[in-house]
């Protein structure tokens, strides 16, 4: 970027609130059903229908916005937000406008090893709209079909403050949004089938200067990355207007992800008139305290705290502990791993994290595979961590036995048996090959009497190989350093 | 005439569950009577004869093998066509739901197939409720069978004139700003709007919806009353219905009336008032005074506000709720090869002028910049407006006013002046916006022999008294015993 100015970001998240209903009638939410399956007369605008809001979506939300540190509102208020489209049976969105379940939150994020503290404005709970239909399989079509399941599921948008300053910042707020929300179970999260999207509102200003530039807001990124290449795009873009005597205009624009550009979609002027009004068909939602302690009470350890636990008792480095965090999931498993590895041996942590964050990922990566989906199970990985503890094998034959335990799924202690991998301990057999590799190296021998220390290493690496890799490698160093002197 | 057109609703139900009548019998006769006045009066959008021939046939085996009845068995009932029936076809008498099969009972459709009801017909209306006359139905105007040159008032004029013309012992009518009292005046029948959250709205197609309430309309008093015990209730599927448990509206409706204080408000004896309306109103009073009751004069002093603050709610709140009307999923659609000119054409075509009128007042009201000015303040007047009732309720126990200010008008005579004719609902709107009970009890009749109402207007949920206060003048006078010669 260019050093004379800084950007302004701020981020809209709609995120699909987990609930097995829709928000204002009966129908299922499932993604995967057949087109225009779970409607009803009330989710497709038929006449003389009535919402009814589902309790379950309201406390998500509310469990969202406490653990974003929120106010929650004892009073909310929903609004229909009005334009026509197609996919909007009703021609307008029940939302909210002046009274959100959620205010005045604030999310930590890390970034470049600091912290940055983003302000959340609100969460508020709306009612998502269908989904349209350009084309079957590869042929387009000159008309649009229109898919109603997914009107009416909920949704919590959450609007941060413009705390951020940089693409990386809001890559940054965006996973560990992400992140806290996987923690919370409020939300699947899934981006690629849209349960998790974002805008983005993005200006630029001399650095130094306190009030805004004119803002552009973003929209159709559906990655992480593509809301940081769009923002670097964007924010490139307006430099270079102003830069040539440009003046920025407010307007929406929309991200491309093939061509990695933003292009106009609409100006201020043509800018909606949402006609805000309070629904008369639905009461203002009162929530009393012991609704929302109830729901304060059953919050599970959310990432930051439990980054700090790793941290301080398993004795994992920030970035580790960054690492195993980001992700629920892979942080369960950490700890799944770890609990089976501390009943047969001491200080397995930062060793699986170290398994984990080398090995692991690296493999499934590769594979394609979730961390859910391991074919390594947790268990597995904390006995293989305790056996190189215990020394039952060396750090070295560990790999070749975790190669097939993630191939074929095995456990380890099978895999060691199977192939006789057990470490040699046994002081006799270790001082007996010891003795063989000494005779066989006279010249490496001469070489370290004379001084040359490091020579060792070779006649350790020879006793590996007569051992299969099978000697205890710290043993066979204490017992060659012992030989070598006589 | 046959005798059996001649009987309440109370009497049909005896008559029926004692097999003195078979429901068959009695609504065959209905629909004849239907048939034959129909052409002059063409109250019914759709006279549903197969329909209720089947459900008279089940509620008379019903009978004869002893099962358990419920308290409409057997029993006509006319619908405004407003409501749905399921696999009924439902117009709301716009051109836009003209082939609109409903997918779905409404929540009183429901309780009345539960209490045996037989269903002989849709009414017409104006165009999804917005009128007081049903010169704004897009299919014909509905006429008074007193005098078939008038009017006989609206929306729920179709249902006011299949009462009056005995066609129908009971009938449903919708109210937002007096749509079931003022045509209930002009047809000389009872016509009642419950208070707002007694009678669930799911089902019934939204107009106003913080205005709407489902009520009975019936020759008598009585009938009213039995037909709100079937009607009313807390419905899960209608948020802002109340959960109130429902007293035996019947049960209590003989109890004296001795010291009784009824109230007068000032604001409601303008200059100007019809002499006939005038002159039946003092009789009324006369016969209260008989009755041992009270009469105080009160004020309700923010009366003069109550019609513009009506259509600045009414109108915003269309808006929206009939923007769901554009061709897309159901109803009329104009053939365009574009999505804009579909939607301009759909609704340009198929919403008549009154319609679009409000959708535009609506639409502006509700504007960015103008929404303080007009919704904001509206719904500010609105609390004082209610609060003028609860004043006047610390001193009075009902509050009685006349229903219109003149007697049914000549067809054509206001159809061209929206505000003359939005005039017409003078007495009876404030009601709405404060959300209390109102009435219309036939008291009279003008000089030219065409009926005259007085209005009725409770406490919350105080019906009982009102039906009560109702049922005791009833008994004194005989209006409601006299029959147009149709």
């Amino acid at each position: 970027m260019n050093a004379k100015y800084e950007a302004v970001i701020g981020l809209e998240v709609h995120s699909q609130i987990k609930t097995d209903t829709k928000v204002f009638c009966n129908c299922s939410t499932d993604f995967h059903s057949q087109p225009n399956t779970n409607i009803c007369p009330v989710c497709t605008g038929q006449p003389g229908v009535l919402p009814v809001l589902n309790k379950k979506a309201v406390e998500l939300l509310v469990r969202t916005g406490l653990a974003l540190e929120c106010r929650i509102n004892k009073k909310s208020v929903f609004a229909r937000k009005q334009y026509f489209y197609p996919d909007l049976p009703k021609n307008y969105q029940i939302s909210q406008y002046d009274l959100p379940f959620a205010e005045h939150g604030k999310l930590n994020i890390s970034v470049d090893g600091g912290v940055k503290t983003i302000g959340i404005t609100r969460i508020h709970l709306e009612e998502d709209a269908g989904k349209l239909v350009h084309d079957i399989g590869m042929k387009k079509l000159d008309y649009s079909l229109a898919d109603y399941n997914r009107t009416g599921i909920p949704l919590m948008e959450i609007v941060s403050e413009p705390d951020m300053r940089t693409p990386q910042d809001a890559a940054a707020y965006l996973t560990a949004l992400k992140s806290l929300i996987e923690y919370l179970e409020t939300s699947d999260c899934n981006m690629e089938e849209g349960k998790f999207r974002c805008d983005a509102n993005v200006s630029i200003r001399p650095v130094g200067q306190k009030e805004f530039g004119t803002k552009a807001e973003l929209k159709n990124m559906n990655t992480i990355s593509g809301v940081e290449e769009a923002l670097v795009y964007e924010i490139q873009r307006q430099i270079e207007v102003v830069e040539n005597g440009g003046k920025i205009v407010q307007e929406t624009r929309t991200w491309d992800p093939d061509e990695k550009v933003t292009k106009s979609m609409r100006s201020k002027e043509n800018a909606h008139d949402y006609r805000y009004f309070p629904d008369p068909d639905l009461v203002p939602v009162i929530l009393d305290d012991d609704f929302i302690n109830k729901i304060k009470k059953d919050i599970p350890e959310l990432p930051e705290k439990r980054k700090q636990r790793l941290i301080s008792e398993c004795g994992l480095s920030q970035y580790d502990a960054n690492v195993i965090i980001s992700d629920k999931a892979l942080a369960d498993y950490y700890e799944t791993a770890l609990e089976t590895a501390s009943k047969q041996s001491d200080n397995s942590g930062k060793q699986i994290a170290n398994w984990i964050t080398t090995e692991l990922l690296g493999k499934l990566n590769s594979a394609k595979l979730t961390i859910k989906e391991s074919p390594v199970k947790a268990e597995n990985l904390g006995t293989l961590v305790a056996l190189i503890i215990k020394g039952t094998i060396s750090g070295k034959i560990a790999k070749m036995v975790f190669e097939d335990m993630f191939n074929d799924g095995k456990d380890p202690d099978t895999v060691v048996k199977e192939k006789g991998l057990v470490q040699i301990s046994d002081e006799g057999a270790i001082v007996a090959i010891c003795k063989e590799a000494v005779a066989e190296s006279p010249k490496i021998v001469e070489e370290y009497k004379a001084g040359k220390e490091r020579a060792i290493g070779a006649i350790v690496g020879l006793v590996m190989k007569k051992s299969k890799g099978k000697a205890n490698p710290q043993m066979v160093n204490k017992i060659l350093i012992d030989l070598l002197k006589q | 005439m046959n005798e059996i057109i001649k009987m309440t609703a109370t009497e049909l139900a005896e008559k029926i569950k004692t097999k003195q009548l078979k429901s068959a019998e009695v609504v065959q006769a209905f629909i004849k009577r239907a048939k034959e006045t129909d052409s002059k009066i063409k109250a019914y959008m759709e006279i549903t004869e197969e329909y209720a021939m089947a459900q008279a046939k089940a509620s008379d085996e019903k009978i004869a093998s002893g099962k358990e009845t419920g308290a409409l068995e057997g029993v006509p009932i006319a619908i405004k066509d407003n409501i749905l029936i399921k696999n009924l076809r439902m117009t709301a008498s716009s051109k836009i739901l003209e082939n609109y099969i409903a997918p779905y009972d409404a929540t009183v459709i429901e309780k009345l197939k539960n209490s045996g009801a037989v269903f002989v017909g849709k009414t017409n209306l104006d165009e999804f409720a917005m009128g007081s006359s049903t010169e704004n139905s897009a299919f014909f105007t509905t006429k008074n069978p007193w005098d078939t040159e008038r009017i006989p008032g609206g929306s729920s004029g179709g249902s006011a004139s299949a009462v009056g013309a005995m066609t129908a012992p009971l009938a449903l009518g919708t109210d937002t700003g007096g749509s079931i009292r003022q045509p209930a005046s002009c047809c000389g029948i009872v016509g009642v709007k419950p208070t707002y959250g007694r009678v669930s709205r799911f089902g019934a197609v939204a107009f106003a919806s913080s205005l709407d309430q489902i009520g009975p309309m019936s020759k008598t008093v009585e009938d009213s009353a039995l037909l709100l015990n079937v009607i009313a209730g807390y419905d899960k599927k209608d948020s802002t219905s109340i959960n109130k448990e429902v007293p035996d509206y019947v049960k209590n409706i003989n109890k004296d009336l001795k010291g009784l204080k009824i109230g007068l408000p000032k604001e409601y004896f303008i200059d100007g008032l019809d002499t006939d309306v005038k002159k039946s109103i003092d009789e009324t009073i006369k016969i209260y005074k008989s009755l041992g009751c009270d009469i105080v004069e009160i004020s309700l002093p923010h009366t003069d506000y109550a019609i513009a603050v009506y259509y600045i709610i009414c109108c915003s709140e269309a808006s929206a709720n009939l923007a769901r009307y554009d061709g897309v999923r159901y109803g009329f659609r104009a053939e365009c090869d574009n999505l804009s000119d579909e939607y301009k054409k759909s609704r340009g075509q198929g919403f008549g002028p009154e319609v679009k009128r409000r959708i535009m007042l609506g639409t502006y009201a509700l504007s960015a910049g103008y929404y303080d000015a007009y919704y904001g303040k509206a719904q500010k007047v609105r609390t004082l407006i209610k609060q003028d009732f609860e004043k006047a309720y610390e001193k009075v126990d009902i509050i009685m006013t006349p229903s219109a200010p003149t007697p049914a008008f000549k067809i054509g005579e206001k159809s061209s002046d929206p505000l003359q004719m939005y005039l017409s609902d003078i007495f009876t709107i404030s009601c709405n916006l404060a959300g209390v009970a109102g009435m219309s009890v036939p008291c009279g009749f003008s000089k030219e022999g065409i009926p005259l109402g007085m209005q009725l207007l409770s406490k919350y949920f105080d019906e009982e008294k009102m039906f009560n206060v109702a049922y005791k003048y009833q008994q004194a006078t005989d209006f409601h015993k006299q029959f147009p010669r149709i």
